[in-house]
């Protein structure tokens, strides 16, 4: 048992988090309300290596292993959220499902280019009327001669306005349930395939989260991922991955409201005295500080599981994913609450990060379905 | 040309809360961040240019504990060569003079063109060791150091002096240069240097391996303390409008308004 980081995640953690310090703080806020992608910093990341974290040398990445990017994207979401979700999807829900389950050709073609930040990188999974019920989805796609012709819609995809490549599922035989469902590497500027609604989002703002809109697109034959009909497998075991980043997320934003939250109780006085000193307002900080602790435990334990190369770590992965969410939402709401007013006010950070926290429990499977996995693991 | 660049791991006090702790001598260390000092940084940075100008290698030393390595890492995974960390452990209390002579007696045996120390560490403000240290191994030095040429093996080094004035200085090599901040923008170091800064080894240096005369100590620390409030601080109470209405009377009161 050790729980010492590694010489290499130790200086890693130290050169993001002073990166996002001084790279990320001054755009957060601006891009919260703006909503625009934050390019400048993307391309600085990635001459860093932080779009590739998990891909190893070869393809064009760092060749680090998931509690790093674990360790990453929490430093990186302590600042922004926003900019820790786009880091997250292009290394876990793009470059990840390319590498584990691509072929050699498909691995040097897509991952330098995701890596470099050349073209960013989105997975397409929910639809308007699929979300949690992946297997309702619509989306089909029918060989045709050398091309797959790919229809159907995808919505609330993050990265999806910026991005080059993305990673689509769709059925290619509907009879097999979802056992029919194929995965398929699609690129921009394919014929059929266009950008449709962005959303307005209430947090994460700034992760050009639109629609994509597939009307007969033609996806040449070699851009299917793995082979016809695994894409529930890659779905899933993507998913196991990403809710590791996921977690990593929610504690970055947790810790960032509570370190917001230890500062603005100290430099606030009411009834003649600092609010720190006062006990209700200490009792919310311990229960904040042991509950991001325990969720950074689960969460690098999860990375650790998949590190480790164990076959099966849904259970792990969902526990981190649920747990860190639920207390992401609860950290940051005390840290409004401890605000006062203020922490109602766009003018302050908790603002941003209670109204990013929420998101946490929805996407990359909702609290209800990480519980649903928890739970048939416990009882099948 | 080979480059020598001393660094310190600093505590981060800028925001944190600085208490001393019951020896009263030292401050209470477990809840601060430690990290590089920050015009040490900039010395390095510094170092990395030159050397991709010109070649060479650079070796970063530190006189630290065991954590001083952590600093020294990324100082390689941004792009020294070589690092030296002196066991700071084997050498009890030091002053500036004392870590002068320590890093001297290493620097002797290793082969440099150009030292670059940051221009004070922001722990105890001394701003000696970069100094004293040129002056005990016998090289020439420039403080405070906002731009640096090299030209025919000559160190050109300008300096910042009040009144808005530059101070141009043509130095002999082998020099000694303390680095202000904000010469240069230091890099992040990227994941693939930091993966392969992580394999590579640590000289240390302790107590047995430093020879010559004995290593002396000028100064002795007395007491580290917070200073009591002045007395002629006095502390407005009220409503918004009453305080406005007390500072007003005093800045009248002094006849300043």
């Amino acid at each position: 048992m050790n729980f010492d980081l590694t010489n290499d995640q130790k200086m890693l953690q130290n050169q993001v988090r002073k990166f996002a310090e001084a790279e990320l703080a001054p755009v957060a806020p601006e891009i919260d309300k703006s909503g625009e992608f934050p390019w400048d910093n993307i391309k600085k990341m990635a001459k860093l290596g932080l779009l590739g974290i998990i891909v190893p040398e070869e393809y064009g990445g760092s060749g680090f292993d998931f509690v790093s990017l674990a360790i990453a994207v929490e430093e990186i979401s302590r600042i922004c959220a926003s900019t820790g979700v786009i880091v997250a999807v292009n290394n876990s829900l793009t470059a990840y499902p390319i590498l584990q389950f691509g072929n050699e050709e498909q691995k040097k073609k897509y991952l330098p280019q995701l890596c470099s930040g050349e073209k960013l990188g989105a997975l397409g999974i929910t639809e308007p009327n699929a979300g949690s019920d992946v297997a309702a989805m619509e989306s089909t796609a029918r060989l045709e001669g050398d091309h797959y012709i790919l229809n159907g819609t995808k919505r609330f995809i993050t990265n999806a306005g910026e991005a080059g490549i993305y990673v689509v599922f769709a059925y290619t035989n509907r009879e097999l349930k979802h056992k029919g469902i194929s995965t398929f590497i699609v690129e921009r500027d394919t014929p059929g395939f266009s950008l449709g609604k962005h959303e307005d989002l209430m947090g994460i703002r700034a992760t050009a989260n639109c629609e994509l809109i597939f009307e007969d697109a033609k996806i040449p034959k070699e851009n299917l991922l793995a082979q016809e009909g695994d894409g529930f497998k890659i779905c899933m075991n993507t998913l196991d991955v990403s809710r590791i980043d996921i977690g990593a997320q929610a504690v970055g934003i947790a810790q960032g409201a509570l370190d917001e939250a230890v500062k603005y109780s100290k430099e606030r006085k009411a009834f003649g005295q600092p609010i720190c000193d006062f006990e209700m307002i200490q009792s919310m900080f311990a229960e904040m500080a042991t509950k991001i602790q325990a969720a950074r435990l689960l969460v690098y334990y999860a990375g650790y599981c998949k590190d480790k190369g164990m076959p099966r770590f849904s259970k792990e992965s969902a526990m981190a994913k649920y747990y860190a969410s639920d207390i992401a939402v609860e950290v940051a709401r005390k840290a409004v609450q401890i605000h006062g007013g203020y922490g109602y006010s766009k003018d302050y950070t908790v603002e941003r990060l209670y109204r990013d926290a929420k998101i946490l429990e929805l996407y990359e499977g909702t609290s209800e379905i990480q519980k649903i996995i928890i739970a048939r693991d416990l009882v099948k | 040309m080979d480059i020598i660049v001393c660094v310190k791991r600093v505590p981060q006090t800028a925001e944190a809360e600085v208490k001393v702790d019951s020896s009263g001598k030292d401050i209470i260390r477990d809840r601060l961040t430690f990290d590089m000092n920050e015009s040490d940084t900039y010395a390095l940075e510094e170092a990395i240019l030159l050397k991709e100008k010109f070649g060479g290698a650079i070796t970063v030393i530190s006189l630290g504990s065991v954590e001083a390595e952590d600093t020294l890492r990324i100082a390689m995974a941004k792009g020294a060569d070589n690092a030296i960390r002196i066991k700071a452990e084997d050498f009890g209390e030091l002053d500036g003079y004392k870590t002068a002579q320590l890093l001297g007696s290493v620097i002797k045996d290793i082969k440099h063109d150009i030292i670059l120390t940051g221009c004070l560490a922001t722990d105890d403000y001394y701003a000696q060791v970069g100094v004293a240290l040129a002056e005990l191994i016998g090289i020439p030095h420039a403080t405070l150091v906002t731009k640096i040429d090299i030209v025919d093996s000559k160190a050109h080094a300008y300096r910042e002096l009040e009144g808005g004035l530059l101070e141009h200085l043509e130095i002999n090599l082998p020099a000694l240069l303390t680095i202000q901040t904000g010469i240069n923008e230091p890099r992040y170091a990227s994941l693939i240097a930091i993966r392969r800064a992580a394999k590579k080894e640590i000289k240390t240096v302790g107590k047995a391996d430093i020879a010559g005369g004995e290593i002396m100590q000028h100064s002795t620390l007395e007491e580290l303390f917070t200073p009591p409030v002045g007395k002629r601080a006095e502390i407005l109470t009220g409503s918004m409008d009453e305080i406005a209405t007390k500072l007003t009377d005093i800045i009248k009161g002094k006849g300043l308004l």
